[in-house]
């Protein structure tokens, strides 16, 4: 206090100002809502709530944290919500059928995993060659692929719902309810995820390559850049965060249906654009993905905490969220 | 020329100054591009605004333009003082400008993008018959054949670039702004804009033409202001000072050795990246020629005449075919990285667009290039940082700080930051297209004496041109290509204007007889 009492006024203006207020929002708006939280109900920031809300925001953060990739690359992919149900709902096939083969639940359940994985790296592989080779929009493509994992988990399905071996999900449920040091693990491995993902985009080649191609695609191709490769490389990545998701989604309900992750494409979009990602490409971070994730799953829980606001009115909170997180980012030079 | 005869200056002397810039400055942000200029138009004077990159002409043409307000100073027309909000403001008032950059859009046809926000309308719709008239004769009138109909992204540059200007003249003007109108217009092209000129001014519009050409401005304009560093050096007759004047005066020092002395190529030296029946689909057919070691091989042509596709052709940013050795070995570069680890770099004509990542960083952008060798595996700032630090400093890239994104550097650092990024790579070729293309007189020698630098070095140049003294300032041979052919290769005696042009225009080609199939390809466009 006495510092600032001290130096003159329009030095303390000019501190201010150099806060790079615009990159900084995601985080005050998560403060904001905590505050309000809060207020609202005594249990809200209690550890339990708060591991709760962020164990559940790591669904969403784990596939926002690859959708940030594809979006600074100047992409987008819708088709996140419906993979992740296909995915689920295959892995559950597979250990089902395994089960049937007399081998311990761990081994089926580490197949499944590795199975599921590879699953994804294909369905993400699936999306950016189509993109890149075929020269067709990715809005378009993951919109085709969106309808196309959608169906095919509802037709595994057979309209219904694929429900995991007993034996199995007792085994495998700890990875979605257990955790390590009081931490569950979903948040131990959505920090993972966040971490790496920071390290590859702001510390790599690779990461470079994806914020040149998202602020000029023919820049980049004319400086030798293989960009074909790191755009499907993109989507890949997109493919592995949306199965690694799904490990951790399997356990919780032991199940998968048609509905399984419906809109999660939009919610995942939504986290990244929140956290300052520039929707039409070339710079954003993983951070701010991460906080945007937080909030999205924190606005839900305000919203079951009180009474004031139904909570049937969660997508108008969060829409209106959305609007106003890209409103205060703007850039002054966009005008 | 007649038009800088005294007598008919001294008919428009006793006019008055349809406008006139008072001690007009600009800042943006702490730096102010502009200091104190005063500038005056008179009705039917073209009134030429010189300097180098960054001197500020651009500037002073967008304050009068209302693209931006002055910091201080004041705008005054027909004698009343004004402030206009916007360009529109400007436009509404009689003041039109035609930009360096093209602003019309891409997906609209050039008849909508002639009227965009001024569309004629006839019974609440728009009457795209009455436009559409218009724009053809308003197109007749600058002798460019183009259908009104077409869009503009399927136009050529020099194309659009006159659909800007039959847009600009299609408004009611009085003082029209051009900002070097002519950088990518032909020869033909840009005689036809001086016709327009011409007339234009004869019914008595004001031009204030920004450029950088000192033959354009000696040919089009009654007077001159030249500018230095934001500062107004002074105005003057064109007819009193000679290019050479000019250019003294703009730079603050002689000009004399424009170009470094010529070194000859060693005896015997080897062929470095031979090109044998390349073949551009579209672009350019059976190119065949090589370039040795330690020589600047110059590419003379027109506009179209498939120099930039022969080349991004041969470096793999297009399909090409035919064969192509480097250093004796045959290639096949399917992307660009392979000719890059085969040292062979090309720096693309089109800064802006394929460059520079212009709202990146100064280092993002030198490092694209060459990233593996800051790379390993996580990118090393400090040590970018320490390349950048070198290649400021190496190139004389003038920038007050280091942390601005590239879009903020002026044409001519832009350029050096560019080849700087390039000469990361290490090449042992280097092919240059339009090096020095909207850079100022300075940053133009510079490049020059670069480039003979590089070649003391033992490498390797191609130079893609359209200017030709450029050309024969620098070059060991020159090949001559015209409508995607080599029409000739020109050395010692032979290089001189008449001779490529001769060439170029397809007035002469060797061998004399020309294949039946270009024939065809020619009489079918």
């Amino acid at each position: 206090m006495a510092r600032s009492e001290a130096a003159p006024a329009p030095t303390w203006r000019r501190h201010m100002r150099s806060i790079p207020w615009q990159s900084l929002t995601p985080l005050l708006g998560l403060v904001f809502l905590l505050i309000i939280g809060s207020l609202l109900h005594p249990a809200f920031l209690t550890p339990t709530n708060l591991l709760n809300v962020l164990t559940r925001s790591a669904f969403i953060g784990i596939i926002a944290v690859g959708g940030t990739f594809v979006i600074i690359a100047g992409g987008i992919d819708l088709s996140v919500g419906s993979m992740a149900a296909f995915l689920a709902g295959a892995m559950i096939l597979v250990m089902n059928a395994l089960a049937r083969n007399d081998l311990e639940p761990l081994t089926i359940i580490l197949l499944g995993v590795g199975m599921v994985l590879v699953a994804g790296l294909l369905a993400g592989a699936a999306n950016g060659l189509a993109i890149t080779r075929g020269r067709i929009e990715a809005f378009i493509v993951t919109l085709g692929t969106l309808g196309i994992f959608r169906s095919l988990v509802t037709y595994l399905a057979d309209g219904g719902t694929i429900s995991l071996d007993f034996a199995i999900r007792g085994v495998y449920r700890p990875v979605y309810f257990g955790s390590f040091l009081g931490i569950p693990y979903p948040v131990w491995v959505f920090a993972a995820v966040a971490i790496i993902g920071a390290i590859v985009l702001h510390r790599t080649r690779f990461g470079r390559y994806v914020r040149a191609i998202g602020s000029n695609q023919e820049v980049a191709r004319y400086a030798s850049v293989r960009v074909e490769r790191i755009r499907t490389l993109t989507f890949v990545i997109q493919g592995v965060c949306v199965a690694i998701a799904v490990i951790l989604y399997v356990p919780r309900l032991g199940s998968a249906s048609g509905s399984t992750g419906i809109l999660w494409e939009l919610e995942a979009i939504a986290a990244v654009i929140i956290g300052g990602t520039a929707l039409k490409g070339g710079s954003g971070h993983i951070w701010g993905t991460v906080v945007g994730a937080i909030m999205l799953s924190f606005i839900g829980n305000v919203l079951n905490l009180t009474t004031a606001i139904s909570e049937y009115l969660n997508g108008a909170v969060q829409g209106l969220i959305i609007i106003g997180a890209v409103f205060l980012q703007r850039g002054r030079s966009g005008r | 020329m007649t038009r800088t005869e005294p007598d008919s200056l001294a008919s428009r002397s006793g006019l008055a100054p349809v406008l006139v810039g008072r001690g007009l400055s600009m800042a943006f942000g702490p730096v102010e591009v502009l200091h104190a200029v005063d500038i005056d138009v008179v009705p039917g004077e073209v009134h030429a605004v010189l300097g180098e990159n960054g001197a500020g002409k651009s500037t002073l043409l967008k304050l009068v333009g209302g693209y931006h307000t002055p910091t201080a100073g004041e705008i005054v027309l027909d004698g009343e003082p004004v402030h206009f909000r916007d360009s529109t403001a400007a436009e509404a008032a009689g003041i039109v400008m035609i930009h360096q950059e093209l602003s019309l859009v891409p997906d609209l046809t050039v008849e909508e993008n002639v009227f965009l926000g001024h569309e004629r309308h006839r019974f609440g719709f728009v009457d795209y018959r009455s436009q559409q008239r218009s724009t053809r004769e308003l197109l007749a009138t600058l002798r460019t054949r183009v259908d009104v109909t077409r869009r503009v992204r399927q136009l050529s540059v020099s194309q659009a670039q006159m659909v800007e200007i039959a847009k600009a003249v299609s408004r009611d003007v009085r003082i029209l702004c051009m900002d070097e109108p002519t950088d990518v217009l032909t020869g033909t092209e840009t005689e036809v804009l001086f016709d327009l000129v011409r007339h234009l001014t004869d019914d008595g519009v004001a031009v204030l033409y920004v450029s950088h050409k000192l033959d354009e401005i000696k040919t089009i304009a009654d007077r001159v202001t030249i500018l230095r560093d934001g500062d107004k050096v002074g105005t003057f007759q064109v007819g009193d000072l000679t290019p050479t004047d000019m250019a003294r005066r703009m730079v603050g020092r002689d000009l004399a050795d424009m170009y470094p002395a010529k070194q000859p190529v060693p005896e015997g030296a080897e062929p470095v990246l031979e090109l044998d029946d390349v073949t551009v689909p579209g672009h350019a057919e059976g190119v065949s020629f090589a370039l040795r070691k330690g020589e600047v091989l110059g590419l003379a042509g027109l506009v179209g005449a498939g120099r930039t596709e022969l080349f991004e052709g041969v470096i793999g940013l297009r399909p090409a075919s035919g064969r192509v050795r480097k250093d004796g070995a045959r290639v096949h570069w399917r992307h660009p990285e392979d000719a890059k680890h085969a040292g062979v770099a090309y720096l693309t004509e089109d800064r802006k667009g394929k460059g520079l990542l212009l709202r990146s960083g100064l280092r993002e952008n030198l490092t694209l290039q060459a990233l593996e060798r800051f790379a390993r595996p996580f990118t090393d700032i400090r040590k970018e940082r320490a390349a950048l630090h070198r290649a400021v400093e190496e190139f004389d890239v003038r920038v007050a700080r280091l942390d601005v994104p590239a879009g903020a550097l002026s044409g001519g650092n832009q350029q050096k930051l560019v080849l700087a990024k390039l000469m990361l790579t290490t090449p042992d070729v280097v092919i240059l297209d339009e090096p020095t293309r909207g850079i100022d007189v300075g940053t133009k020698r510079q490049i020059y004496f670069y480039v003979a630098e590089l070649i003391a070095k033992g490498t390797s140049v191609v130079l893609i041109s359209s200017e030709l003294p450029e050309l024969l300032g620098l070059a060991h041979r020159i090949v001559v290509m015209q409508d995607g052919r080599v029409k000739g290769i020109v050395e010692g005696d032979d290089m001189n204007e008449e001779t490529i042009m001769a060439y170029a225009t397809g007035l002469r080609h060797d061998p004399p007889s020309v294949p039946a199939r270009a024939e065809v390809r020619r009489g079918a466009v």
